[in-house]
């Protein structure tokens, strides 16, 4: 018990996806301007790789393996992270208009983010078992969820701050998250 | 002439990195030697080159609904292919960009060629598109790593990936006698 809640802190905090890895980079600049938009994204990002680690685990043990074609993972993963997308998308659409309209064009475009394949390939190459799988593929896009929302909150700030006009718009925002992952390298060392 | 400018384009004005900010997590995440750079740029030109050529031509009997599957399935295929070739050909620059390599299929840049621009012309222009976007993307990772590889080493190392000799050393040295605090020496092999 005590690994997995070491296991859920690291990956939310100290070897947190966005700062530390780089992954997710795309919405991260893309969806921060609302904080609104920002939570939304985040929840549905979470729901995309809880859903998708899942169904790719049992696919890689129970399909690829038996069967011996462990080099078809990229393909099957993807394939199955793009249903898996447009299934949310349609989930979206249809429990919450306001919200599918406010994310707009990301939202199709949660399959070329790069976190959804990276965890589901580290929980294989990781050889997490099922709990550890679910506490990885829960804590780290709930990582994602955390810095998206307060890089969105510093980003409302920066639009009514009087920023030099060649450091406008998305500079600035690089710059402001530069400063946020030194924020974060202060985490290091936690676990 | 329109050729040209369209080739162009993918090295300033719509430079993937710099101007479009796509691409970014692999560009980031990648760019810290020389080496990398060279690798991962020439790798998503390839990539990018051929699929759009593919998707080019294809375009015709791909149904609009279901373009976005086909896109990534044929991206996945040419992804898979390339990381097989270079974990048996080019051992150390597989491993040091590890994981990335396989993420080149989310790598917006390419996806978003498919869909902007090789569902929409022909091959030989599609083509075209692909090596100069992915040459531009190739040279924005160069000038981030070449700033990235200087400060962490004070040297720049070109290796020749497919026996992990070096080609070419330029080291940043320190002359006590000189009138200059330092000079740049250089180191070639061959």
């Amino acid at each position: 018990m005590a690994d997995l809640f070491s296991m859920a802190i690291a990956a939310i905090l100290i070897n947190n996806i966005i700062l530390t890895k780089f992954f997710g980079m795309c919405p991260f600049l893309g969806v921060s301007k609302k904080t609104s938009s920002a939570i939304g994204m985040g929840a549905a990002v979470i729901f995309v790789i809880m859903g998708a680690s899942i169904i790719t685990y049992f696919l890689y043990h129970g399909v690829l393996v038996t069967l011996g074609i462990e080099y078809m993972q990229l393909i099957t993963f993807i394939l199955v992270i793009a249903s898996f997308v447009q299934f949310t998308e349609m989930f979206i659409k249809k429990f919450s208009p306001a919200l599918y309209k406010s994310l707009g064009i990301y939202l199709p475009l949660i399959t070329t983010n790069c976190a959804v394949l990276y965890v589901a390939k580290d929980n294989i190459t990781q050889n997490y078992s099922f709990i550890e799988m679910l506490v990885n593929s829960f804590s780290v896009p709930l990582g994602f969820l955390l810095v998206l929302y307060i890089f969105s909150c510093m980003r409302e700030r920066l639009d009514i701050a009087s920023t030099p006009n060649a450091w406008k718009g998305n500079p600035v925002a690089l710059v402001a998250a530069a400063l946020m992952a030194l924020a974060f390298s202060g985490f290091a060392g936690l676990v | 002439m329109n050729r040209k400018e369209n080739f162009i384009a993918g090295f300033v004005k719509e430079n993937p990195v710099f101007g479009l900010y796509l691409g970014l997590c692999s560009a980031l995440a990648i760019s810290t030697t020389l080496d990398n750079a060279i690798g991962m740029g020439l790798c998503v030109t390839l990539i990018l080159t051929a699929s759009n050529m593919i998707i080019s031509a294809i375009r015709k009997i791909t149904p609009d609904e279901i373009r976005i599957p086909v896109y990534i399935v044929v991206i996945a295929t040419l992804v898979s292919a390339v990381e097989m070739l270079m974990a048996a050909f080019m051992k150390e620059l597989y491993a040091n960009l590890g994981v990335f390599i396989s993420l080149i299929v989310v790598n917006c840049i390419i996806l978003g060629r498919a869909e902007a621009f090789a569902s929409k012309n022909g091959i030989v222009d599609s083509a075209l598109d692909g090596i100069g976007m992915g040459l531009g993307y190739t040279f924005s990772l160069l000038l981030i790593s070449g700033v990235r590889e200087f400060l962490a080493t004070a040297s720049w190392t070109i290796t020749n990936p497919f026996n992990n000799q070096s080609f070419c050393t330029l080291v940043l040295t320190s002359l006590n006698h000189s009138r200059f605090p330092c000079s740049i020496h250089q180191q070639v092999h061959f």
